[in-house]
């Protein structure tokens, strides 16, 4: 069906409402925070009008670049983790019964509806010394005495992986629906072992797709704030912790405005990467 | 010598039966049609074949050789899907050189046997192309180069030929039997186009709700449907009711049929008669007479749709042969009891 493009200023009338809330939260504070990045700080106090790099320059130091290569690793770790992990589980599911996939997709789902705060004492209590899971090995006689897993890189990355799965399976789940599965048998026919095919076959198949969910992913990621903070020490901090902690604890708004402007644009620019690898999907 | 052989392969799903001891003995280089309605379980053998469905029983030899457990990849087959199952990320030399590179042979070899298929399906320049590029016949012809490239020792083939026009269908069809005969390579193909089975088997199985109505050639599943089922799937056919008479003469309606007598164990039963075999002429001279509600004029040939007794049957013939019936007027029906059979009900 083509529809004809909107052509009068009437036309657009069902747009006046989105478009204005998305000026007043979105563009209006993300424009005040620009502003900010902008201005001088003033040392014990607030800030002041004025238009200086000072707070873009501080990126350079050997501190902030730690911070922001660790942001990066450790959502790089957690996005290719989630799709390793999310990519055989998410085509066995593909590949069940209709009643199964449901069941499964409503259990990832009601896995969402729980907040960060959540994901991050309950994994702190079940990596705890006292409540947690060594309990249980110790129980069976694996382990001498029950040990405390947080804080700890791992307990960050356990929990963060746990968080954004369940993003991870539903983005890929349509793709992996619609993937033909005689492409598979086909390269079972021609010799390929299943586990062969599925390398051969799948993955290429899927490519853009995989590409397209690491990015996402990598990008929901990017923002984690509380989950470091909960279970990891000072040196797992992210990128979002440094921000708050700039703002709220050493009052320096315009460093933390440029770090979270910095923080949206690099954001942004993965979000354009995975439009441009979907664009030259279509293209072929 | 031994080709394919199936021996009680039945599948179930739950408490359906897609398949049910269904035994069949294919020659070494033969071309078999499995043939049947949607439904009927005729891919689900073919997948049972291949390996790719488990059955629930039975046994599958290739050559002699038990393959009933042995998994796909092990089997030496080749196999067109009905979605042809091409890797769109790889080109036409590529597609066709998969199996050679899974079976780790030399590049330079790959090369040769790839550029020979290419030639043998008539695409002799198209190895570096993207397969999106290709047409629906062309890709067609990949698939098949593609499940050949190992020389296969058993070649399978799921509604090969549905996805293409009719005109494209009936020339891939001629080609595919002459590509088969030359190759000499045993080949399973599952249709639900009779013209199709006609056209390439050697022997045509007819299947219906998971069984073998009749195996033989295509001819003879024509001239002698082993029941009304058969007779109604291979080209078409009129089925009448009969009963018999008390001398033991077929009557249609009342009328005995001249010559053709019922069998012994049925008081009544179906006429089964080609509407080639069925002759027009004067009122009153004929087995019975018919009304004629339609005319269909193709040309090559024409068809007479006749009504009597609330029932509709055809007669065709050639324009030349046909005296000048229309619409509306009754004439006389002449069966042949040599090409008349009778089937149970």
């Amino acid at each position: 069906m083509r529809r004809e493009p909107p052509r009068r200023l009437a036309d657009y009338a069902p747009l006046v409402f989105p478009g204005l809330m998305l000026l007043v939260f979105f563009v209006v504070p993300f424009g005040t925070m620009t502003a900010v990045s902008f201005f001088r700080r003033q040392q014990g106090g607030f800030y002041t009008p004025d238009f200086v790099l000072d707070n873009y320059g501080r990126f350079l130091s050997p501190f902030f670049g730690n911070v922001l290569l660790f942001s990066i690793l450790l959502a790089v770790a957690v996005a290719l983790a989630c799709v390793a992990l999310a990519l055989p589980f998410t085509f066995t599911l593909s590949r069940m019964a209709r009643h199964v996939q449901v069941l499964w997709l409503v259990a990832l789902l009601s896995v969402l509806s729980l907040s960060e705060v959540i994901i991050g004492f309950a994994w702190s209590t079940l990596l705890s010394r006292t409540a947690g899971i060594t309990n249980i090995l110790v129980a069976l006689g694996l382990m001498e005495s029950p040990r405390a897993l947080v804080p700890s890189l791992g307990a960050v990355l356990t929990a963060m992986i746990y968080q954004a799965l369940p993003y991870t399976v539903l983005v890929m789940y349509p793709a992996l629906v619609r993937l033909d599965p005689t492409l598979l048998e086909a390269a079972r026919t021609l010799g390929a072992s299943p586990l062969r095919a599925f390398f051969n076959v799948v993955v290429p198949a899927l490519r853009n797709t995989l590409v397209a969910t690491v990015i996402m992913v990598f990008v929901f990621a990017l923002g984690s704030y509380l989950l470091p903070q909960i279970l990891g020490r000072p040196t797992h901090w992210t990128l979002s912790v440094l921000i708050t902690d700039q703002a709220v604890y050493q009052s320096n708004m315009p460093f933390s405005a440029a770090m979270a402007v910095f923080l949206v644009l690099l954001s942004l620019a993965l979000v354009g990467l995975t439009v441009l690898v979907g664009r030259k999907d279509d293209g072929q | 010598m031994s080709g394919l052989e199936i021996e009680g392969l039945s599948k179930r799903f739950g408490a359906f039966t897609a398949v049910d001891r269904v035994s069949l003995n294919v020659a070494k280089g033969s071309f078999v049609c499995l043939l049947g309605p949607s439904g009927c379980g005729k891919t689900t053998l073919l997948r049972m074949v291949a390996g790719l469905e488990e059955p629930s029983e039975g046994r599958v030899r290739l050559e002699g050789e038990d393959i009933t457990s042995t998994p796909t990849h092990q089997r030496n087959i080749g196999m067109v899907f009905q979605s042809l199952a091409l890797f769109t990320h790889l080109s036409v030399g590529q597609n066709i050189a998969y199996a050679l590179r899974i079976r780790g042979i030399a590049r330079e070899a790959q090369d040769r046997r790839v550029h020979e298929l290419l030639e043998m399906v008539h695409l002799g320049s198209f190895a570096d192309r993207p397969v999106a590029k290709l047409s629906g016949g062309q890709r067609q012809r990949v698939a098949i180069a593609r499940a050949l490239a190992h020389s296969p020792r058993l070649f399978l083939l799921d509604e090969p030929l549905s996805a293409l026009d009719a005109k494209l269908r009936e020339a891939m069809q001629v080609e595919l039997r002459q590509l088969q005969q030359s190759l000499g390579i045993t080949t399973v193909v599952v249709t639900h186009d009779q013209r199709e089975a006609m056209t390439m088997a050697d022997l045509v199985v007819v299947m219906g709700e998971g069984r073998v109505r009749q195996a033989a050639t295509p001819i003879e599943v024509y001239r002698n449907p082993a029941d009304a089922f058969v007779a109604g799937f291979i080209g078409s056919t009129n089925l009448l009711p009969v009963t018999r008479a008390a001398n033991g003469v077929a009557l249609l309606w009342g009328s005995p049929v001249d010559g053709l007598a019922m069998p012994a164990e049925l008081a009544s039963g179906v006429l089964s008669v080609r509407p080639e075999d069925v002759h027009l002429q004067a009122a009153g001279t004929g087995t019975l007479d018919a009304r004629i509600t339609f005319v269909r004029d193709l040309g090559a040939t024409v068809e007479t749709f006749l009504c009597t007794n609330d029932t509709t049957f055809i007669s065709v013939a050639s324009p030349r042969e046909r005296g000048p019936f229309a619409v509306g007027h009754t004439v006389g029906v002449s069966l042949s009891a040599a090409r008349c059979l009778v089937f149970a009900a």
